[in-house]
């Protein structure tokens, strides 16, 4: 019901000034088919309060790109079909000789305020409160009137407040708001508390003395609460950072921790994995467009599939002739790395290759003062999935028993009738499989190039080594320090530097405790 | 030591052939020291085939070997036929200096056109010296460099940095600066000058922040959280980025995901090209900066028949140009030009007719050699676009003249470049009158 009158209001407002203001639109468009950004802002700001019926979908299309002006300076929407449009009655032409409308910054910026006070009254809850929004960053003192005559009927809770934020903001930018308003404006702006208000507040000046001692006091609480949740920040980036080396490491956390063998390829294993995130997307798309954004579910599986059947084959035709010998091993894998480097180079060409990311990616929600980014939260939960699976995989199916059972002791194993050889493959071939998702991951955050694997053989052995060679919990838990470490040292020390102290923090403990924070122990072990 | 090899009797001929077999390591080499040199002028390309670099300098070996085709095709330079020697130096910086010594001793290449990095141009700059060849070097610099045998055709810092700090002074108002880079030599002495000049401008020191982080730096999540903050202090603020190579996709993927739009906090960037942006998702990055002296989207046609000359040169249709391409393109035709004018390819007499030469610029001008041995050059301030082209949003009226030496540093505000006769010194300081630094030539 109140949609419906929402969605009336909107319908009046629109039709009802149109004959009173068509020199004003007339205006509006000639400023808008004149070159120079300046007259196109212009342009844009005087239809906007023209009250014409077509001003939001004129606006909209030169925002993406779709406004065209012919020489005789008459305007042109491109349809979605390919078809143009007449700007202003929205009939269907053939004009000849079009140019595209072009845009900067500060046109952009003149387009979202606009586009913001025209959509308050749009019926969907949701494009109202994203309107309140783009009205609050354009803090426009003009658009006072529809967000009272908005708020008067708004219903929505979440909108509402927006839309309360809105008029604070236009109130304080107002050179003829009264004082207690903009007290009381001040108040609403400092309950909103974040880095935007805070900004807005700073940015204020010349308000009279009882409004400038109400914005420093907002804006000492604001820091003040933004001191607090900046550490609950940092810890948070410390866990996506540690979640993304666990993800890296858990792989050789088996290659090189159960099995001993110094994997210098490892990395590479997750550059496979990420091609393959490439390549299934790109079939998905040619394919099935359709069921285009589960690419990346997809692709999970079908990089743990080609990154463990390399491993196999790596452990068949080269590791297999090299146990016992650590060091011909790790010069093997290390000009193994570079052959595998040089084949994907190859095949793909040296540019990075564009994985997308779902809609569903990307972004941020706020939770109090955080920031969580959509990306980097579904890869943390992806690597607890990947670390739970893979103990479990471990612990209850039977070839991890056998696994077990070889890595602790190969002769019974063997006496046992376990087939030694084909266990060491698989189990090599399990911990490229479980690095090959990890590149599934980091196409997400990092560039998908030949040389992504380079860029975290170093952290993931570094992760291992600290863990406890041999301990899932120990690669866990060491992921997690590092990278709360490296999050905490980063602001205070600079990335750089931030790096270099975590080796440094780390060569000190290893020389402390060699075996790592969670040692294995027993005769395994010793012997 | 001119170029007077048609003189070598044939066993001459014979050994020198032997003797590059030994040393080159490029089949290339080899024949064309074999062929000899009887009517053809031999120009080196030093450019990184291999390794981290390869992705852009490619583009540069690709655009000489058209160039070089199209002055044969018409009739090559001075009744000789031009010949391309290249060489691969990998992404490797010493190998830089021994391939320029061979491109040099063994195949007497008359001109080299070479180098991207800072650190690869520093690493031939003794070998050119001391053989005394020429180098043209095409990438936009740090400047505080100015040698006899070295041509600068890309930009100077204020032929790029600054022009793009005074755009966003006038136009979004900023006031408070963020100034990210990759930890080198590049974004170190940029900022430095930077720095500076915001000082200068009457920048407080507290409303300029500098970040450096490493090479192929990932996780931006800090980063960009504190330049959010930074940009909440009520003024407008922007990022200066040199930030260098593929370190910019996940810098800008976390700009957006951190919901800083172009219209919030602007991002200029001074080593984001189209061809980095040809492997993007762009639509992020919309209404960000890039600053340069040539975009592909400039509308000429000049720029169109090199755009469709190089489209059928590679046979790809969607080929991006770019900027260091225009470089090559003025360089090679300022030479071109120089070594029609001396008659001959001996670099002291080209070196010298270098200076005061003009050419068409692709971006709707003219190029002239300074005695600094830079260019002049309009510098264009562009907006990404959606479709991963650079539309420029503003052009400095007139051409630009390299300031080699920066004056808003305090050890090189009162230096030179003057190769010109009476004076020939790369670094001259005006106030003591004396040749500092640079070999007299």
């Amino acid at each position: 019901m109140c949609r419906l009158f929402a969605a009336f209001l909107f319908a009046l407002l629109a039709a009802l000034p149109v004959g009173a203001r068509a020199d004003q639109v007339t205006e509006a468009v000639a400023a808008l088919a004149s070159p120079g950004f300046d007259s196109v802002r212009a342009g844009v700001e005087q239809l906007s309060y023209s009250g014409h019926p077509r001003a939001a979908a004129i606006i909209g299309a030169l925002q993406a790109g779709k406004l065209f002006v012919r020489t005789d300076k008459a305007l042109f929407v491109k349809q979605d079909d390919g078809e143009f449009a007449d700007a202003l009655s929205g009939e269907v032409a053939q004009p000849g000789g079009l140019k595209q409308v072009r845009v900067n910054n500060s046109v952009r910026g003149a387009i979202d305020a606009a586009l913001g006070v025209l959509r308050l009254f749009a019926p969907d809850a949701a494009a109202r409160r994203e309107a309140a929004e783009a009205v609050f960053k354009s803090h426009d003192p003009a658009a006072l009137p529809a967000l009272e005559k908005v708020l008067a009927t708004e219903t929505n809770a979440g909108a509402k407040l927006k839309m309360e934020q809105a008029r604070a903001a236009a109130v304080l930018a107002s050179p003829d708001s009264a004082e207690a308003d903009r007290v009381a404006a001040v108040a609403v702006l400092r309950l909103r508390g974040d880095i935007e208000a805070r900004g807005f507040l700073a940015s204020l000046s010349g308000q009279p003395q009882s409004v400038t001692e109400a914005i420093v006091t907002a804006i000492t609480g604001i820091d003040r609460m933004a001191q607090a949740w900046s550490v609950a920040q940092s810890v948070y980036y410390g866990l996506s950072l540690g979640s993304v080396l666990l993800l890296a490491a858990a792989g050789l956390a088996i290659t090189f921790g159960v099995m001993g063998v110094i994997n210098m390829a490892h990395g590479e294993m997750v550059m496979i994995g990420a091609y393959t995130t490439f390549v299934v997307q790109q079939f998905m798309r040619a394919n099935t467009p359709g069921l285009y954004g589960a690419s990346l579910l997809v692709a999970i599986p079908m990089a743990f599939l080609v990154s463990g059947a390399v491993g196999v084959a790596i452990e068949r035709l080269l590791i297999r002739w090299l146990y016992g010998r650590p060091l011909e091993t790790l010069l093997a894998t290390w000009g193994l790395s570079l052959g595998l480097q040089q084949a994907v180079r190859s095949i793909f060409g040296a540019n990075n290759k564009d994985v997308d990311t779902p809609g569903w990616m990307s972004g941020a929600t706020e939770l109090g003062g955080l920031t969580l980014t959509w990306n980097r939260m579904y890869i943390i939960l992806f690597s607890i999935a990947v670390l739970a699976s893979l103990m479990g995989a471990l612990r209850y199916t039977s070839l991890g028993l056998r696994m077990r059972a070889v890595t602790q002791n190969r002769r019974m194993a063997a006496a046992m009738g376990i087939r030694t050889p084909w266990i060491d493959a698989l189990t090599f071939g399990l911990g490229s499989g479980v690095a090959g998702m990890a590149g599934v991951a980091l196409s997400q955050i990092d560039n998908v190039s030949p040389n992504l694997g380079q860029s975290y053989i170093i952290d993931s052995f570094m992760v291992v080594v600290f863990g406890g060679v041999g301990n899932l919990w120990g690669t866990t838990l060491g992921a997690l320090t590092l990278g709360i470490v490296n999050k905490f040292l980063e602001p205070v020390a600079g990335a750089v530097m931030a790096k270099i102290v975590v080796l440094v923090l780390l060569i000190l403990f290893i020389q402390r405790r060699p075996r790592g924070m969670f040692p294995l122990k027993g005769r395994a072990v010793e012997s | 030591m001119a170029f007077n090899l048609p003189t070598i009797s044939r066993r001459g001929l014979a050994r020198l052939g032997a003797a590059a077999a030994t040393v080159a390591a490029v089949g290339a080499v080899k024949e064309a020291a074999a062929q000899g040199a009887a009517g053809t002028i031999k120009v080196g390309i030093l450019h990184s085939l291999s390794g981290t670099m390869a992705i852009s300098e490619t583009t540069l070996k690709d655009v000489m070997t058209m160039l070089i085709e199209q002055q044969n095709a018409k009739g090559g330079l001075l009744g000789k036929k031009l010949e391309a020697v290249v060489v691969d130096p990998a992404s490797n910086w010493p190998l830089f200096a021994e391939k320029a010594r061979q491109l040099i001793s063994v195949d007497k290449c008359a001109a080299t056109f070479g180098c991207w990095t800072s650190v690869s141009r520093k690493s031939v700059l003794p070998v050119f010296e001391e053989l005394n060849s020429i180098l043209f070097y095409p990438v936009q610099y740090e400047g505080q460099e100015c040698s006899r045998n070295v041509f600068y055709t890309g930009a100077a810092p204020n032929q790029q940095a600054i022009p793009a700090v005074d755009y966003l002074m006038k136009e979004n108002k900023v006031q408070r600066w963020v100034l990210a880079g990759t930890d080198y030599v590049y974004p170190r002495t940029t900022n430095q000058i930077l720095e500076a000049y915001l000082i200068a401008k009457g920048v407080a020191k507290e409303d300029i922040m500098i970040n450096y982080t490493p090479f192929g730096h990932s996780d931006w999540q800090n980063i960009v959280a504190s330049i959010k903050k930074f940009g909440s202090a009520g003024k407008k603020t922007a990022v200066v980025s040199t930030i260098n190579g593929d370190a910019n996709v996940p810098f800008y993927k976390e700009l957006g995901n951190q919901g800083i739009k172009a219209t919030d906090i602007p991002v200029v960037a001074f080593s984001v090209g189209e061809e980095e942006l040809a492997g993007i998702d762009t639509k992020p990055l919309v209404g960000h900066l890039a600053a340069w002296n040539y975009f592909m989207s400039v509308d000429n046609a000049d720029n169109k028949k090199f755009i469709d000359a190089w489209h059928k040169f590679t046979g790809k249709p969607k080929r991006t140009t770019n900027d260091p391409m225009e470089a090559h393109y003025i360089g090679f035709n300022m030479w071109v030009k120089a070594v029609e004018a001396a008659g001959t390819t001996a670099s002291d007499a080209v070196i010298d007719e270098m200076i005061g030469v003009s050419v068409p610029n692709l971006s709707g001008g003219y190029s002239a050699m300074m005695p600094n041995h830079h260019i002049t050059k309009p510098v264009l301030i562009g907006e990404i676009q959606a479709d991963g082209q650079i539309n420029a949003v503003s052009t400095t009226p007139g051409l630009v003249v390299a300031q080699e030496w920066s004056p808003y540093v305090a050890d090189t505000k009162d230096l030179i470049g003057d190769w010109r006769a009476p004076l020939k010194c790369g670094a001259f300081n005006v106030k003591t009158g004396q040749c500092s630094t640079g070999k007299k030539a």
